[in-house]
């Protein structure tokens, strides 16, 4: 074979970066494609977040010990709706004689797990990195949660409906930031 | 290995270079010799691969989405269609490169058999070849039922079934294919991890070794070579490039091009229309006549009519005796090739393989679709004669008054005749088929979204699904329904012997009921027992005295019956529902005859006013039109669709009964915003 000419050199570069241009486009396609529609969970919004009945006053003793009850709402898990399912867990407490009621979210400020209480020691505990919590919530050190427990909104009506403003947070910061 | 050249790039090149020998294995892979230069028709191999790494990189993004079960395949194809943004294109794609793959395929064999690529020393090389095509032909097979729909269900069954033939192993095959004898969840599990694990894995496998014996051997080249050697890279690897780029924009035409067209037209486009269709949900009770595999398998669909009347023996032959024939066949293409005119037998057979499946195709779609392309004018004589005699040749010939010359003449039109019905059935059933998937889809966007019983459950509850089929099967044969202003209303409506029940209880319904010319016509009681009945003469001889019932009157009436039915009353004529109560209630006007709230008439003598034509009257009187409160003894044919003897089952459940009830009446779930609006 004979060297190629300075022509032939340059055809052949022209030929390489046009090769390189046609199968990077049409490769580009379906992985484009494909990316888009996997971050359409991105261009989601999660639910507004708003008051929801979870128990009658009466059933919350007036002892200033936590009890546990159910979040119960309509869910829309991508293609399903389920009508009035448990979508989660707040503990509620009062004070003797009082109306006001504490809520607080079952979920974990450090990890996420579901927080226990125990009932024993007089205190929340969490069953997977063992962060302590007072019945009030407050942080009991050394804990790994970088937080207390988080409050959440919670108002009874006149009949004694109690309302709570159900929202997730974003686990394992020392703020309490609304996730979604 | 000193480093040849400085810069931090050409540094890091060294060190990878050094430790992976990367420069020396893309050498290798690049630089191919390609005896006689680089040409276009070798570029089909690797524009399989392209799709085929295409349909990997898809498949795996629609994984991510995707849920194989009964209550959630189609759900879940449903959101990626229409839901996830770009879902639509993603899943058009992977859907129209299936197709594309199954065509490169078929152009690649053909330029292997006609180069004489298959020739020793290729001979395991092209064995190798074939096995790939099995595993591209069953990944397409098996991908069909993936979304659940309509189509992929039915198809798959026979599939299945023809599976089920095979000597010896059929039955448990199936079984083992279907995951039990019941299509459900692991039908879709298995399909599911044939369609995107086993498959592929055992395709990424035979490919490799594939491309490992065809280096081996070289690339063959089409003789006579004209033109000096060139280089896989970049020669060769350019054109194939560019072939990939025109079959990824086929593809992408193939989606886009809809919506072009519309756009065009000024129309709005619905992303989720484009791309690959998905139909209803599976319904194993719902016929489906538009069943047809996808058009690469219609071949052998058509293939299995040809042994029509040979009964299990015909399917036999049709579904696994030919086609494997054909494959002994390919496989032994290698040895036929080295004898005298081998080549030439090889090339001849292929041609006529894919030419008699073009054939059989076009004769499928030919069948198909008839109805569209032929020329009915000329067919008006024998297509009357057909309807009039049923089809019966000795009425034919006393039609024609003993015209045996003609007689036997229109007998060989109606052979058209009879394809031009079974095209027009299945357009029909195309047609529902689309009306159905539309519903679906319409459906799945409610606010509740799809309730966890999935889907069908849905579809099965609505009334507008629901509705007009249980009509045309237990009421059809009595009732019209048809919007009596449509264009053959009229000889709809003389043909059936019961009234026409379009818009009942609504104002236009009242109205013609009260209107002389009417009560006695066929969409009323014209033709029934009632047509001499007290009504038709109370309506022909009482309302037309103007001075007992002026026209005020028989408005308020017509209004206090749309108000009874829960239809909207006609703002012109609402002022007037409490006047209409006290006339329906009075004795010497309605309620002479019918009970109507307290007005205190005994039931028996005539239908039961109160609540008429609302949901609840209007289910009583389906489920049993010959109780006291409707028309007792003097029912005329109508059956209690509701009512059994002890122990055996009604012709209606109550479920069907409401359904029909609330088409009637013309409740269900409608959009807020019409699907195709912004």
């Amino acid at each position: 074979m004979t060297r190629p000419g300075p022509d032939a050199s340059r055809r052949g570069f022209f030929a390489k970066v046009l090769a390189i241009a046609c199968g990077g486009l049409a490769t580009a396609v379906p992985c484009g494609a494909g990316l888009f529609a996997f971050l359409d969970p991105l261009r989601r919004r999660g639910e507004a977040s708003t008051f929801r009945p979870v128990a009658d006053l009466a059933a919350i003793p007036d002892d200033g010990l936590p009890r546990q009850f159910s979040v119960i709402a309509d869910r829309v898990d991508a293609w399903t709706g389920f009508a009035a399912e448990p979508i989660g867990a707040v503990y509620l407490r009062r004070e003797k004689g009082s109306r006001e009621v504490e809520a607080l979210s079952a979920t974990c400020p450090h990890a996420g797990c579901f927080v226990d209480l125990d009932k024993g020691s007089h205190c929340f505990r969490c069953p997977c990195h063992n962060s302590t919590f007072t019945l009030d919530g407050g942080i009991v050190d050394p804990s790994p949660s970088p937080r207390a427990m988080d409050a959440l909104e919670c108002r009874v009506g006149a009949r004694g409906e109690v309302e709570v403003k159900w929202q997730r947070f974003r686990a394992g910061v020392a703020d309490k930031v609304v996730q979604g | 290995m000193t480093p040849s050249r400085q810069g931090p790039f050409a540094r890091l090149a060294d060190f990878l270079d050094d430790r992976t020998g990367y420069r020396s294995l893309l050498h290798e892979a690049l630089y191919e010799r390609v005896p006689g230069g680089a040409r276009w028709r070798y570029v089909w191999g690797s524009t399989l691969v392209f799709a085929f790494m295409t349909q990997v990189i898809t498949g795996l993004f629609l994984w991510a989405s995707y849920s194989p079960s009964a209550q959630t395949a189609w759900e879940s194809v449903y959101f990626i269609q229409h839901e996830m943004a770009g879902g639509w294109l993603l899943r058009g794609i992977h859907h129209f490169m299936a197709q594309a793959m199954v065509v490169l395929l078929a152009l690649h064999l053909l330029q292997v058999v006609i180069d004489g690529a298959y020739k020793a020393p290729r001979e395991v090389n092209f064995w190798l070849g074939l096995v790939l095509m099995m595993l591209v032909l069953g990944m397409a097979l098996t991908g069909y039922l993936l979304p659940w729909d309509q189509k992929g269900y039915w198809a798959t069954i026979v599939a299945t079934n023809l599976a089920g033939i095979v000597p010896f192993v059929g039955p448990s095959l199936q079984q083992l294919v279907i995951g039990g004898s019941e299509y459900g969840h692991h039908t879709l599990t298995r399909f599911f991890a044939i369609h995107a694990g086993f498959l592929p894995a055992a395709l990424i496998v035979f490919l490799v070794v594939h491309l490992a014996v065809f280096r081996r051997h070289g690339l063959h080249a089409k003789q006579p070579i004209t033109k000096p050697d060139g280089m896989f890279w970049p020669d060769q690897l350019l054109r194939d490039a560019v072939a990939m780029l025109a079959v990824m924009a086929v593809v992408l035409g193939v989606i886009l091009v809809p919506a072009l067209r519309a756009m065009l037209a000024g129309e709005v486009v619905v992303p989720g229309e484009l791309g690959a269709e998905l139909g209803a949900p599976a319904d194993p009770s719902l016929p489906y006549a538009a069943a047809r595999p996808e058009w690469y398998f219609l071949f052998l669909f058509q293939f299995l009519k040809v042994f029509e009347g040979w009964g299990a023996t015909g399917e036999f032959v049709g579904a696994i005796v030919m086609p494997g024939l054909i494959m002994t066949v390919m496989v032994l293409m290698p040895i036929v090739g080295g004898w005298r005119l081998g080549h030439r037998f090889n090339v001849a057979f292929t041609l006529a393989v894919l030419a008699g499946a073009g054939l059989l195709t076009a004769m499928a779609l030919n069948e198909d679709y008839y109805a569209l392309w032929v020329n009915r004018a000329g067919l008006a004589e024998a297509e009357t004669l057909f309807d009039q005699t049923g089809g019966d040749a000795e009425k034919l010939l006393v039609a024609l008054g003993g015209d045996r010359a003609k007689a036997s003449a229109i007998e060989r039109q109606w052979t058209t005749v009879e394809k031009l019905r079974r095209s027009e059935a299945f357009l029909t059933a195309v047609k529902q088929a689309k009306t159905d998937a539309a519903r679906a889809v319409e459906l799945a966007g409610r606010p509740e979204r799809i309730p966890p019983a999935g889907m069908l459950d849905l579809v099965r509850q609505d009334p507008l699904s629901q509705g007009p089929r249980i009509f045309a099967q237990h009421c059809g044969s009595c009732h019209a329904h048809v919007d009596p202003l449509a264009a053959d209303a009229e000889a709809e409506i003389a043909a059936s012997s019961a009234p026409n029940l379009h818009g009942f209880g609504g104002e236009g319904w009242v109205r013609g009921l009260l209107t002389p010319a009417e009560v006695a016509g066929p969409a009323y009681y014209g033709n029934t027992a009632h047509r001499e009945g007290d009504m038709v003469s109370f309506v022909q001889n009482d309302l037309v005295d103007e001075a007992t019932w002026p026209k005020a009157d028989i408005d308020a009436v017509v209004a206090a019956l749309v108000a009874e039915s829960g239809q909207p009353v006609p703002s012109s004529i609402a002022p007037r529902v409490e006047h209409g109560r006290g006339l329906v209630a009075a004795e010497e006007r309605c309620g002479g005859c019918h009970t109507f709230r307290d007005n205190g008439v005994a039931l028996g003598t005539a239908p039961d006013l109160t609540g008429w034509g609302g949901r609840d009257w209007l289910v009583a009187i389906i489920t049993d039109p010959s109780h006291e409160r409707f028309y007792g003894d003097r029912n005329d044919r109508m059956p209690s669709f509701g009512m059994a003897a002890e122990g055996a089952v009604p012709p209606l459940s109550r479920k069907q009964i409401e359904l029909v009830a609330d088409w009637l009446r013309g409740e269900w779930y409608r959009p807020a915003v019409p699907r195709g609006r912004p």
